[in-house]
C-alpha cells in the first residue's frame, strides 16, 4: 500500500501550491510592504505611525470641540459596535441553535434551509432593505403613526448600524453552534437528568459547555466580517460613523495604497493576536481531546 | 416544539425575513414611494429589463463564476487529492495554514492584499489601469479554493483505499484507477465544493469592488453604484428575481440531496441483504 501512496502527490499539488505561494501569501508580504514603504518605495514607518498619532477635531455632545485620535477612535468605534453585534448574535442565536437541534429531524432541515436563504441573497440588498424599513418616512414609522406613536429617529445612528450587522452576519452564528448541538449524545443529557439536574443545570453544566466550540467559531465568524464591514455604517449609519473598513476603503479610493495598506496590516495583526489567544485558550480547555 | 419554542422560532424568523418580503411587496408598487403601496404593477420590472449596464453585468457576474467555480474546483480536487497522499507532516501543518487564511482573513484585507499585488505588477508593466477581468478570477479562485479543498479532502480520507489497490490489482494504471475508482467515490464532496464556489463568487463583493477595473463590473459591484445614488424601486425588482432564483436553486440543491441519502439507503440495505 505505501507503494501506491507514496508517489503520485507533486503533480496534483504543484498548481494549487504555487497558486497559494503567489495569491495567497505574497499579497499578505506586499501588504507588509506598502504598509512600510512611502510612494517612492523607500522605508518608513510613517503610515504606522499616522494610524496612532493623527489627530482630528469632532464635536462633543455638549458642543465643544475636541481633538481626538482620528484612527484610534475610528478603530475603538469599530471594535465597541463589532463587539455589541456579535454578543446580539450569541444572545439571540444560542436559543434558535438550540430549539433547531431539539426538533424532529425533517424540520431541522426546513430551519436550516430557511436560516440560509437571506444568507444566499446578496448582503447589498438586505442592508439596502433595512435602509427603507428604518427611513424616518418608513415602514416602521408607518405603522408606529398608525397607531398614533410618535415617529423614531433609527437611520444614521449606532442602533441602526447594529441592527445592519446583526441581520446580515445572524446566520454565521446559529449554523456552527446548532451543527455541534445536533451532533450531540443526547444519553448526556438524560445521564445529567438522572443524576438530579433540571433542566437550566443540564443546560448549564452539559450542553453549554459542550457547544463552546460551536460558540466560539460563530463568535469570530460575526465579529471578524463585523469589525472590518464598509458598506453598512454607510448605508445605516448615513455616513456618520466611519469604521475601520471605511477607513480602508476610503485611503484606497483617495489612492492612498500605502496608508491604506497600513491600517490593513493593523488590522490583520490586531485580529491575529486576538485568535491566537482565543486559540490558546481552547486547546488549554480541550487539549485533552 | 413547545409552544414557547415555536413563538420564538416566529419572531426570528420574522426578523430574517421582514426586510425581504418588504423588498418583494414594493417592487409591484406603481409608486416610486417605499412606505405607501399605491397600485400593483410591474413598472420597475420593465424599467430594470430595459437597463442595459444591468443586465451586461448580471452577465458577467455568471461569466465569473463559472470560470472560477470550474477552475477552483478543477485545482481544489487535485490539490486535495495531492495532500491527501502527501506523507510529510511539514507539508501538511503549512498547506492546511495557508489554506485557511482566505477564510479567516476580513475580506477587505484578502482584496485589499490582492490588489497591492496587481497593481505592483501592472506597473512593473508600465499598464496605466492593471485591474480587469483576470485579476478578478484570479481573486474569485483564490477565496473559491479553501472551500472545495476543504470539502473534497475529508471524503478522500473517509473513501476505502482498498477499493483503489483492487483496481490497480486487476491491471488499472493510477491514473485511471484515479477515474474510475476515486473520483466517483468524491463525487459528493466535489458538487459540494462546486456549489459553495459558485455562489460564493456570485455573492462577493468586498474582494471584487478592489480587484475589478472598470470595464468589468459584477452584479454586486452594480448594485452597490446603484445605492450610492437615489433610492429606485428598480433595486426590489432585482433583488425578488434574485430572491426567487436563490429559492430555487437551494430547492433544487435539496432534491440532490435527498436523492442521494435515499440512494445511500438502499445501497445499505442491499449490502445488508446480499
Amino acid at each position: 500500500m505505501n507503494k501506491h501512496k507514496k508517489g503520485g502527490a507533486f503533480l496534483p499539488l504543484a498548481p494549487y501550491s504555487l497558486w497559494s505561494v503567489l495569491f495567497i501569501v505574497v499579497p499578505l508580504i506586499f501588504v507588509a510592504y506598502y504598509a512600510f514603504t512611502d510612494e517612492a518605495f523607500r522605508f518608513t514607518t510613517e503610515n504606522i505611525t499616522r494610524f496612532f498619532t493623527a489627530t482630528s477635531n469632532i464635536q462633543a455632545e455638549d458642543g465643544t470641540m475636541q481633538e481626538v485620535r482620528t484612527y484610534l477612535v475610528i478603530f475603538g468605534r469599530s471594535l465597541k459596535l463589532a463587539v455589541i453585534s456579535t454578543f446580539i448574535c450569541l444572545l439571540m442565536g444560542y436559543p434558535m441553535a438550540y430549539i433547531m437541534a431539539r426538533a424532529k429531524e425533517r424540520t431541522q432541515k426546513i430551519l436550516v434551509t430557511l436560516i440560509m436563504i437571506p444568507m444566499w441573497m446578496n448582503f447589498l440588498i438586505r442592508t439596502y432593505a433595512w435602509m427603507t424599513i428604518l427611513q424616518d418616512t418608513g415602514i416602521i414609522n408607518n405603522i408606529l403613526g398608525f397607531f398614533g406613536i410618535q415617529p423614531i429617529h433609527i437611520i444614521g445612528t449606532e442602533t441602526a448600524v447594529i441592527i445592519g450587522m446583526v441581520y446580515d452576519y445572524f446566520p454565521y452564528m446559529i449554523l456552527p453552534i446548532y451543527s455541534i448541538m445536533a451532533k450531540m449524545d443526547t444519553k448526556l443529557l438524560e445521564a445529567a437528568r438522572d443524576l438530579g439536574c433540571n433542566s437550566f443545570g443540564v443546560l448549564r453544566r452539559v450542553i453549554f459547555p459542550l457547544s463552546l466550540p460551536g460558540v466560539i467559531s460563530g463568535i469570530t465568524m460575526v465579529l471578524i466580517p463585523s469589525i472590518s464591514t464598509f458598506y453598512i455604517s454607510q448605508k445605516l449609519g448615513n455616513g456618520k460613523f466611519f469604521l475601520i473598513g471605511d477607513a480602508i476603503e476610503g485611503q484606497y479610493i483617495a489612492n492612498n495604497l500605502h496608508f491604506a495598506a497600513a491600517i490593513a496590516f493593523i488590522l490583520m495583526v490586531i485580529l491575529l493576536v486576538c485568535m491566537g489567544v482565543v486559540k490558546y485558550f481552547t486547546s488549554k480547555t480541550y487539549g485533552g481531546e | 416544539m413547545k409552544l414557547s419554542s415555536k413563538i420564538y422560532t416566529g419572531i426570528i424568523f420574522a426578523f430574517l425575513f421582514a426586510p425581504i418580503i418588504v423588498l418583494l411587496i414594493f417592487s409591484f408598487n406603481e409608486a416610486k414611494s417605499l412606505s405607501v403601496f399605491s397600485s400593483f404593477s410591474f413598472k420597475w420590472y420593465t424599467e430594470l429589463f430595459n437597463d442595459r449596464d444591468t443586465l451586461e453585468s448580471v452577465k458577467n457576474t455568471v461569466v465569473l463564476a463559472l470560470s472560477a467555480t470550474a477552475i477552483s474546483t478543477t485545482m481544489g480536487t487535485a490539490a486535495a487529492f495531492g495532500i491527501y497522499r502527501v506523507r510529510r507532516n511539514w507539508y501538511k501543518s503549512i498547506f492546511n495554514t495557508v489554506t485557511n487564511i482566505p477564510m479567516i482573513n476580513p475580506d477587505i484585507i484578502t482584496g485589499i492584499s490582492m490588489m497591492l499585488v496587481f497593481v505592483f505588477v501592472g506597473r512593473l508593466f508600465g499598464m496605466a489601469t492593471s485591474l480587469n477581468f483576470w485579476t478578478i478570477l484570479i481573486a474569485h479562485v483564490t477565496f473559491c479554493l479553501p472551500y472545495v479543498i476543504f470539502q473534497v479532502l475529508p471524503k478522500l480520507q473517509q473513501m476505502d483505499y482498498s477499493l483503489v489497490e483492487a483496481a490497480q490489482d486487476l491491471g488499472c494504471t493510477p491514473v485511471r484507477a484515479f477515474f474510475k475508482v476515486t473520483l466517483p467515490e468524491i463525487m459528493p464532496g466535489i458538487i459540494t465544493g462546486a456549489i459553495m464556489a459558485f455562489t460564493l463568487s456570485l455573492d462577493d463583493f468586498v474582494i471584487s469592488y478592489f480587484t475589478s477595473g472598470n470595464d468589468f463590473q459584477t452584479l454586486p459591484i452594480r448594485i452597490y453604484g446603484m445605492t450610492k445614488k437615489t433610492v429606485t424601486p428598480k433595486m426590489y425588482a432585482l433583488a425578488t428575481i434574485i430572491f426567487f432564483v436563490t429559492m430555487a436553486l437551494l430547492l433544487l440543491n435539496n432534491i440532490i440531496d435527498n436523492k442521494e441519502s435515499r440512494e445511500l439507503k438502499r445501497k445499505k440495505k442491499e449490502i445488508k441483504g446480499g
